[in-house]
């Protein structure tokens, strides 16, 4: 009698899951709902973070974005250049060409800006915003409560010695939550093989920047008179770098009065600098006198 | 069997014995999914949902298991029916109803392993309901749970504005409203005479 209750028992279960078994097997089969196969192929090239920097609830809306055609192949910023060709070969389209971009802070201010008052509230740069528009006299400038740092899911942006978010380029995937976060709006993206940057976002004409910060550029122009690319530009009474043409020479940095490019030349080099230019300019003033000798020789 | 006594097993299952104030059942989802009030009503109807259909099941299920004399297989069996029929409504409704399969999305397969639900079943066999008492039963103490967690969701939603000392921040704070709204729901309980 008990081994005809165990018999039942395991019977009767078993019987259960595999008539449920059957019913699910065939129920898959015949609810079969067709995902797009393209899904889960584009699903493991994203990076899997569900980090929200492409403005999709997650990688899984990323990915049905794509198909829909509605986000770019390169819309997941952390699965980078090899992500997105990957995507592209999914999506039977060409690989996006350029490199990889990194976001960049646009502010060397910190110590060197000058403060309207000690800000002794919540750290957060909306929160200092909020009080007196900010406790810099900068209009542009970092603020330097971190909110950047609290919104990097991957570590790589941190408040430097200076007292102003700096981005590590090497951990750095561009997926843009800083640059949400920040309410300055001074994070943008660079390539990431470039070392020049202009480090003061600061639109105020020459006299007001002067007065604000230390390192703040006045727009006076010297880096666009000395680039021999013609890469870099005063717009909107701040410089601003073409890193299409960019070279990466530095003259820049060398001659900026303000010491707001990147990366800062010591006292010695730009005096060095100074020198290789007055020689050059006197070595021009030479041919020059030279060659107005020789005409003056062949008139005779 | 009336319509008195539906009914009366009705306003048991909803206020009186309330799976989650009075039998504390289903505490986790409870919990869980109570921040916001659109996804805790989302939950409420999912087990809702769930546990009407779960009731009728194992109704079934234990006149087989009884005609066989395994009763003591009652919480094997119907977990096992349980979690099957989840699977199954999931799979039926990712076809049929694709708007509510993603207005439910991750709750309903949550649901498999929540013992409000298995407590509804096993609650159908003590109380030897009929197959209507049990449905009955079943759902009502479904829409019970779904007034519980709206009731919380919204308190809470209003928690999140209000001054609460540090040490309380968050889920401590939670946690007492949910004993408050227990403590209220113990007022029900000289209600209805006939449970």
């Amino acid at each position: 009698m008990d081994m005809m209750n165990i018999i039942y028992a395991v019977l009767v279960l078993g019987g259960l899951a595999a008539l449920f078994g059957i019913v699910l097997a065939v129920a898959a089969k015949v609810f079969e709902v067709e995902v797009d196969e393209r899904y889960p192929q584009i699903m493991e090239c994203l990076a899997g973070a569900n980090c929200g920097g492409c403005g999709y609830p997650g990688c899984g809306g990323c990915a049905d974005a794509i198909i829909a055609g509605k986000a770019p192949v390169t819309a997941c910023a952390p699965a980078g250049a090899e992500g997105a060709a990957k995507i592209a070969a999914i999506m039977g389209m060409e690989a996006p060409s350029g490199e990889r971009m990194v976001a960049h802070v646009i502010c060397n201010g910190g110590e060197a800006s000058v403060k309207k008052y000690e800000y002794r509230g919540v750290e957060d740069c909306l929160g200092a915003l909020k009080v007196g528009a900010g406790p810099l006299e900068c209009a542009y400038g970092c603020l330097g409560m971190g909110s950047c740092v609290k919104a990097c899911q991957f570590d790589a942006i941190h408040i430097n010695e200076k007292g102003v978010a700096e981005v590590d380029p090497e951990k750095c995937t561009n997926c843009g939550a800083c640059r949400n976060a920040c309410p300055r709006k001074i994070i943008t993206e660079v390539p990431a093989s470039r070392k020049v940057h202009v480090q003061c976002a600061n639109k105020d004409k020459g006299p007001v920047a002067m007065k604000v910060c230390k390192n703040s550029c006045i727009g006076c122009g010297m880096c666009e008179r000395n680039c021999k690319f013609d890469a870099i530009h005063v717009v909107d009474g701040v410089a601003k770098i073409d890193y299409d043409k960019c070279k990466g020479c530095k003259i820049c940095s060398k001659v900026c009065p303000r010491d707001a490019i990147d990366p800062i030349s010591t006292p010695e080099e730009k005096e060095k600098f100074k020198a290789v230019l007055k020689a050059q300019a006197e070595k021009a003033k030479a041919a020059a006198e030279a060659a107005k000798a020789a005409e003056a020789a062949k008139a005779e | 069997m009336s319509l008195t006594n539906l009914l009366a097993i009705s306003l048991g299952a909803i206020l009186t014995n309330n799976f989650i104030f009075s039998q504390f059942l289903g505490i986790c989802p409870f919990l869980g999914v109570s921040k916001k009030t659109d996804t805790a009503i989302g939950m409420g109807l999912a087990v809702t949902f769930v546990m009407g259909l779960a009731s009728a099941f194992t109704f079934f299920v234990n006149k087989l298991l009884v005609a066989l004399g395994l009763e003591y297989m009652q919480t094997v069996a119907f977990i096992l029916v349980i979690a099957s029929l989840v699977q199954f409504v999931e799979m039926f409704m990712k076809k049929a109803m694709p708007t509510l399969y993603t207005a439910l999305g991750v709750y309903l397969p949550l649901i498999t392993t929540n013992c409000a639900v298995l407590g509804v079943a096993l609650l159908n066999v003590q109380s030897n309901y009929n197959f209507i008492e049990s449905v009955v039963y079943g759902i009502t103490g479904g829409l019970g749970f779904l007034l519980a967690i709206f009731l919380f969701a919204a308190v809470r939603e209003s928690l999140e504005f209000a001054e609460t000392p540090k040490c309380f921040e968050g889920f401590p704070i939670a946690l007492i409203t949910a004993g408050l709204l227990a403590l209220g729901f113990m007022g029900f309980s000289g209600m209805v005479v006939w449970q």
